[in-house]
């Protein structure tokens, strides 16, 4: 116990402080939680859906979490369920198996039902494309509000596409 | 021991049993060899080869001019054999290998599901990678199925597969997914408990089948490479490197020596990285944060030094055929041995403390246990495999370059136990950052690029390249014009999936995302 605790105050908090320079994910963070307060009560609650990715969008969503991003600060977490979500976080190309799993998650999470298609292949089907296999861009299946580019995006893209997801719908 | 030395011996039991070798051939498919034997005898090889000790490693399909070509890929001291047959296209029906190998089991319905190969005698006959999006008699990787499919109607779910289930007083069913609670891949896991205690797991996996074995189609060495990087996200490198091999050896093309460097560096670079995650995750499942953000502080770590040297966080894309997109200078490389030393000294006090704490313990050891003779009979590989008595790996056993020059040990263990499978990888780890300094002394100097070769014949190659998951076997074939005509990729999931339907029995259902998470299948990767 004691070694767990040495450990973690010598590492003390590494999370991107508000005051330094790598303020861009600072500065972000701050309007998302600036939108937030104001038309969220404070939080977003997102729901992420791989409907056919390849697994790197996951590894990119997952570092959000890290305590480098440590998105959960900024109000943005992710929750178990879309019937606790605000938004949904949509990945991959829709693989024609997922398409109804999607439908049916869509149908799932209350309004405001945002709808963020994270990568590349959510964007436009990507490496993928529109085959016997996969519908493709998330946006053939279900009505998307914000597409993030990227393969996969970085933490830091996910996070803008985030602010402007929150900033489209009041 | 040289290489092939029990061949013959071998080849005296399939003669005893009246199985015919119609060729031998060590070159087409190096560093397998090649044997060509009669469809009917194909289950009959199976067995004397399963009864010799040989892992079964792949299988797959390919449809050549007015026939089926079958493979199947089988190791033995490290030494691969290929197995190949023709199959009539009129009645395409082979004898079924699951009864002498049960891992071949969803290899076989996959086959079955894509290319429309019948397995008689297969003991499961419900499909496997097919859900709705093309009907029953209908097989999308033969030549008169359009890669756009044949209908745009909307793709129905899976609802009416037929699960088994257990009866008797008391048991229920649990059905889970595809969409999952966590931030993780698809897919469908069905339970039947009594009280917690798990009595049988079901995977249902293919729901993120993309069409990767079609769509390779017709690609050019460089765009098979990008595809082969996006079979599993988190594997990017090795699945693009294996890629790679197979395009190399088949158009001959030689490829650099500090090329070679470079890619095992970031192959290793890989495993670290998702090592740290996943160490950190698994504890995590089980209450333990303090591992989780210690490891995934450091990994984030990692992956910016990735995107400031190789261009990617992930490393996509770093491997071209022929060598690989990034070079790395004096005072690069003395950056990176600097993050090993730190890493290793960082890494001293959370592994230390994750090896003997209770909590931990209490929780680990003695859960999701894989026998070692289960592990043998599935086939398993990787950290899965090494947990549970099985050493194999592709970088010592069968050393593809730079490994011929930089010697690789192997953590194995026998308790099988989730535990266990953190111990290999916590070990792999503080292994991996000696490969990597040993790679940085030793990195040659010289072009990173080698000269793609003009490929006038048709020709096949057999990649091999041991992922931070295990061991990856891809078969790519090119044509005249040195198109792809068949890619498959096979990723180390196909073998870890069945153990953990194994490994959790008599577990009781909370265990499950620990146990899920210390196997860590891919299901990209196997689904394809
Ligand atoms: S965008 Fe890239 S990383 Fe994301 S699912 Fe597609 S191929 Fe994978």
């Amino acid at each position: 116990m004691l070694r767990i605790l040495r450990t973690t105050l010598r590492t003390g908090v590494i999370t991107e402080p508000v005051s330094v320079v790598d303020d861009e994910l600072v500065r972000l963070g701050i309007k998302v939680k600036q939108v937030l307060d104001a038309r969220f009560g404070g939080s977003l609650a997102l729901r992420e859906v791989d409907a056919g990715s390849c697994n790197g969008c996951e590894l990119e969503i997952h570092a959000l979490n890290n305590p480098y991003y440590d998105a959960e600060r900024f109000g943005v977490h992710f929750v178990a369920s879309p019937r606790h979500a605000d938004a949904l976080l949509v990945t991959g190309p829709v693989s024609r198996h997922m398409a109804a799993a999607l439908q049916r998650t869509y149908q799932a999470t209350p309004a405001p039902k945002l709808v963020i298609a994270a990568g590349t292949c959510a964007c436009d089907g990507g490496e993928f494309g529109v085959t016997y296999a996969s519908c493709g861009a998330v946006a053939n299946v279900i009505p998307v509000d914000v597409s993030i580019p990227g393969c996969p995006p970085t933490p830091l893209a996910l996070l803008k596409g985030i602010l402007a997801a929150v900033n489209r719908r009041s | 021991m040289s290489r092939f030395d029990w061949l013959s011996e071998f080849l005296a039991r399939l003669h005893d049993e009246n199985v015919l070798v119609r060729r031998g051939l060590a070159k087409a498919l190096a560093p397998a060899h090649v044997l060509v034997i009669d469809p009917e005898d194909w289950a009959k090889a199976a067995a004397i080869a399963a009864e010799f000790g040989c892992r079964w490693a792949a299988l797959w399909g390919d449809e050549l001019g007015a026939k089926y070509i079958l493979y199947m890929v089988l190791e033995y001291g490290g030494d691969y054999l290929a197995l190949r047959a023709r199959i009539p296209t009129e009645n395409p029906v082979t004898p079924s290998v699951v009864p002498h190998f049960a891992c071949a089991d969803r290899m076989e319905r996959h086959i079955h599901d894509l290319l429309g190969l019948t397995f008689s005698g297969h003991p499961d006959d419900r499909r496997w990678t097919r859900h709705q999006a093309w009907p029953a008699h209908r097989f999308p990787l033969r030549r008169d199925f359009p890669v756009e499919g044949e209908s745009p109607d909307p793709t129905p779910p899976d609802s009416d597969y037929p699960f088994r289930r257990v009866l008797g007083g008391g048991v229920y069913e649990i059905p889970v997914g595809p969409v999952h609670a966590g931030i993780i891949e698809p897919g469908h896991f069905r339970f039947q408990a009594v009280g917690e205690e798990i009595l049988q797991l079901e995977e249902r996996l293919g729901y993120v089948h993309k069409g990767i074995e079609k769509i390779a189609q017709g690609r050019d060495p460089s765009a098979l490479v990008r595809l082969a990087g996006r079979v599993s996200g988190d594997s990017t490198v090795a699945h693009a490197w294996a890629a790679c091999q197979a395009m190399e050896r088949a158009a001959r093309c030689q490829v650099p020596r500090r090329a070679l460097y470079l890619r095992a560096l970031m192959a290793e670079r890989e495993r670290v990285a998702n090592h740290l995650g996943d160490i950190g995750a698994i504890c995590n499942d089980v209450g333990f944060a303090f591992a989780l953000y210690q490891l995934s502080r450091l990994k984030e770590q990692w992956l910016r030094r990735n995107q400031q040297l190789f261009k990617h966080r992930l490393m996509m894309d770093a491997v071209l055929p022929g060598g690989v997109a990034v070079n790395l200078d004096a005072e690069q490389i003395d950056a990176l041995r600097a993050d090993h030393r730190r890493l290793r000294a960082e890494l001293h006090t959370p592994f230390d403390i994750i090896d003997d704490h209770p909590s931990l313990e209490d929780r680990l050891v003695t859960t999701g246990r894989l026998p070692a003779d289960a592990a043998r009979r599935l086939g398993v590989l990787g950290y899965v495999g090494k947990a549970s008595g099985q050493g194999f790996d592709v970088r010592r056993d069968n050393p593809y370059p730079p490994y011929d020059s930089v010697p690789v040990t192997v953590p194995v263990y026998a308790e099988g136990d989730v535990a266990a499978r953190v111990r290999v990888r916590m070990e792999e780890i503080t292994i991996t950052l000696g490969i990597m300094d040993k790679l940085l002394d030793t990195l040659p100097t010289g072009e990173v690029q080698g000269l793609w070769p003009a490929v006038t014949r048709a020709c096949e190659g057999l990649g091999c390249v041991e992922g931070w998951r295990g061991e990856i076997l891809t078969y790519v074939r090119l044509d005249e014009t040195g198109r792809v005509m068949r890619f498959f990729p096979r990723d180390p999931s196909w073998l870890t999936w069945p153990a953990l339907e194994q490994l959790i029995l008599g577990n009781i259902v909370p265990d499950f995302p620990v146990c899920n998470k210390s196997v860590n299948g891919s299901y990209s990767g196997h689904d394809l």
